[in-house]
């Protein structure tokens, strides 16, 4: 008599032969999941990918626990979000994991697309899979951008004007488009509703049929072996060589590689869940009211670079830059594999590769910090909240004093700061008599110029005299005043005539 | 899987004639084509009301007659406003819909320059649409996201907006001061219908905007 062991065995399968011949599904994907990959890419810079389709998966069940309870409609989403935060047991943990997984997969995708760039697996024959890995980067920002519009906050409100803002600028359609944008002429109801249907079905659908057609790809060519410096791709016999390579040197994706794909996956997931509990969920931020303009929009972490660009570009090129150049960032990434799909992978012996992966990770780094305290933009409160330091008042007559209290009054504070403190806007006047003169500074305050409004309008005749008395006293540490160079040669040549050379009846005259 | 199924034409139950199987499949394959030509046209049918339903939006439900989208807001008697003074106002957009919430609200900045003289600025920044604020002391609006600056008429101060702060059309009737409003201002839907016999993007660099100015100083 068999035993209990054998004939659980003998049952479990009969089972699985019932489910197999009906299915036909778990034998090929056994065997696609056991193919022989080369020893050489088991490796832990080949775990990105992977991290990236399991952290969507997590958005995916987040997102849907999320959906039980919120409202996509702007009279109740913010209200719905505050009930998932204080009064839906764990609400506020789901939000959170949503929230941060979100940031985790900007991330996890960017290194994926860096070390792919890098390691040239971009080229032959993976050029397609390169492509549609452009579509899901794109998709993924899309899904943080209709995603941030969901927590239907101040930010995501003027989030979303400054989105119909952007659309405004394109020639012709402008009108159209700016409606198509809000669903209506005006942000409201309709336009969370859009961008609640991007964000639930259409994006995530795109984004789950190209990840499907991307992994499909990457099982279909095999993952890119390690790239040597000296062994190019050429297209005639890089599909042979890597099948010699598989061969010689293969080992079975699941489990021998495998198994650092799923140890960083659950370390991205745990780190997830950490970062989820430790700082909880993003907002929301005040309520989607408008006429509440007491208010200093920013986007998610993933757009300050751009909000950081948006500040710097000049008027005049403003709108051709934002309209052309995401275009042909965009074409640039799609036909990189087109151009440069065969020759040296190994980043060794591409330097320009390396130069450039550096230049924009260095240009994003900084547009985001800057972005993170945006020294562009006036404090708003500066002019109440930050006194006159008062080492710049000691010994100061009362009319310097008196400038001092024009300074606060006019709200030039909130541009410029005084002993590190107030806006970023225009320079801090700790110094400027150090570097401008009497004459110069009061130009500048009347007639503005650079970047400074004029204040000839504002100020009277009095407080101008108050102001400029004050701000000659802010000279730095021991500097000098600054002097005009042409006033003494002026003196020199037309005032300072020597006094012998001057006749006495002249001299007597004067 | 498709090695369990045989090609049509080896058939074993077809009893035809070589000829008569290629006959039938000349045919069977016409008749396909006929059914691809036949879902286009019902494609194309069904488009059109989907196509027409996704770009309503874009569709000018003109209410206003010639102001075009929008219709006339009082903001209250006109002795609300002090000659001279710039003021914040409410009001709900005459757009206002189903489900809007608090967003149907809008804000605008109101000023009033003499007795029967207003200005009434939107309150998005010219640059992208950010609420700017009124600075009495300074007589600035400043904009909150960019730096963006405007003078107590509109008019570009500084800062990356390329145009001066949006005005409405306003009119006073019986004591009290209307607006139209009825869409977002932007470059391209601008909150007053006069501008929109102008270009649609303006760009003044600061520096041409200056002399234009009465010179301030001497005002």
């Amino acid at each position: 008599m068999a035993s209990l062991k054998e004939r659980g065995t003998a049952a479990g399968l009969i089972v699985f032969n019932w489910v197999e011949s009906r299915l036909g599904l778990i034998k090929p994907t056994v065997a696609a999941a056991t193919h022989p990959t080369p020893s050489s890419n088991a490796s832990w810079w080949y775990v990105f990918g992977s991290a990236a389709t399991v952290l969507l998966m997590l958005q995916i069940a987040t997102g849907v626990l999320l959906a039980l309870i919120y409202s996509p409609s702007a009279n109740e989403a913010w209200s719905s979000l505050n009930f998932l935060n204080h009064n839906v047991a764990l609400g506020w943990y789901v939000r959170a994991l949503h929230g941060w997984g979100s940031d985790f997969m900007i991330a996890i995708v960017l290194i994926h697309m860096v070390q792919v760039f890098l390691f040239g697996a971009f080229k032959f024959p993976r050029e397609l899979t390169w492509i549609f890995g452009v579509f899901l980067l794109l998709l993924t920002l899309g899904m943080a951008f209709t995603g941030q519009v969901m927590r239907f906050d101040q930010d995501a409100y003027w989030g979303l004007g400054i989105g119909a803002s952007i659309s405004s600028r394109v020639p012709i359609i402008g009108a159209p488009l700016v409606h198509m944008v809000l669903g209506g002429p005006t942000l409201g109801g309709a336009t969370l509703s859009r961008f609640f249907t991007l964000h639930v079905f259409v994006i995530p659908g795109l984004l789950l049929a190209m990840a499907g057609l991307h992994i499909w790809m990457t099982l279909f060519h095999g993952v890119s072996d390690w790239p040597m410096p000296g062994r190019l791709v050429n297209k005639a016999t890089y599909q042979r060589e890597y099948h010699e390579l598989a061969e010689k040197t293969g080992i079975p994706f699941v489990p021998d590689a495998a198994w650092k794909d799923a140890v960083f996956a659950a370390a991205i997931i745990f780190s997830v869940m950490a970062v989820a509990f430790f700082f909880g969920p993003f907002g929301p931020g005040g309520p989607p009211d408008p006429t509440i303009i007491q208010t200093a929009p920013k986007p998610d972490f993933a757009f300050l670079w751009i909000y950081a660009v948006l500040a710097f570009l000049p008027p005049s090129i403003e709108t051709p830059v934002m309209l052309v150049v995401p275009v042909l960032a965009i074409a640039g990434m799609l036909i990189l594999p087109l151009v440069n799909g065969e020759g040296e992978r190994h980043w060794a012996k591409r330097p320009i590769a390396v130069l450039m992966v550096a230049v924009i990770a260095v240009s994003l780094g900084i547009f985001t910090r800057l972005g993170t305290y945006t020294p562009w933009s006036p404090i708003m409160t500066a002019w109440t909240g930050d006194p006159v330091p008062p080492q710049y008042l000691h010994g100061r007559s009362p009319l310097e004093r008196q400038g001092a209290l024009v300074l606060q009054n006019k709200q030039c504070r909130n541009c410029h700061s005084l002993d590190h403190v107030g806006g970023q806007r225009g320079p801090a006047l700790d110094d400027v008599a150090s570097q401008l003169t009497e004459d110069q500074i009061i130009r500048q305050v009347l007639q503005g110029g650079g970047n400074m409004p004029a204040y000839g309008n504002a100020l009277n005749p009095s407080q101008t005299k108050a102001l400029t008395a004050f701000l000659e006293t802010l000279r730095g540490p021991d500097l000098a005043p600054a002097v005009d160079a042409s006033r003494k040669l002026a003196n020199t040549s037309e005032m300072l005539v020597p006094p012998a050379s001057i006749p006495p009846a002249q001299r007597a005259s004067r | 899987m498709p090695e369990f199924l045989k090609h049509p034409g080896e058939s074993s139950n077809d009893s035809l004639s070589p000829e008569g199987k290629a006959a039938a499949h000349s045919r069977r394959s016409f008749l396909f084509k006929l059914s691809l030509a036949l879902n286009g046209v019902v494609g194309a049918a069904l488009a059109v009301p989907i196509v027409g339903y996704l770009l309503s939006p874009t569709m000018k439900k003109s209410s206003g007659g010639d102001l075009g989208v929008g219709a006339w807001v009082g903001l209250g008697p006109v002795t609300d406003f002090p000659v001279g003074e710039t003021r914040l106002v409410d009001f709900v957009s005459p757009v206002k819909s189903l489900g809007d919430g608090e967003t149907g609200k809008v804000a605008c900045w109101v000023r009033r320059i003499s007795a029967q003289q207003f200005q009434v600025f939107a309150i998005n920044c010219a640059h992208l649409g950010c609420p700017v604020r009124w600075f009495s002391e300074s007589k600035l609006f400043m904009c909150p996201c960019h730096g963006g600056a405007y003078y107590e008429d509109g008019s570009r101060a500084s800062g990356p907006p390329e145009r001066g702060l949006f005005e409405y059309n306003y009119k006073l009737s019986n004591g009290t001061l209307t607006i139209h409003a009825g869409q977002l201002p932007t470059l391209a839907t601008q909150a007053s219908c006069s501008e929109k016999s102008r270009p649609l993007v303006q760009i003044k660099p600061a520096t041409e905007n200056t002399p234009a100015r009465s010179t301030p100083w001497q005002a």
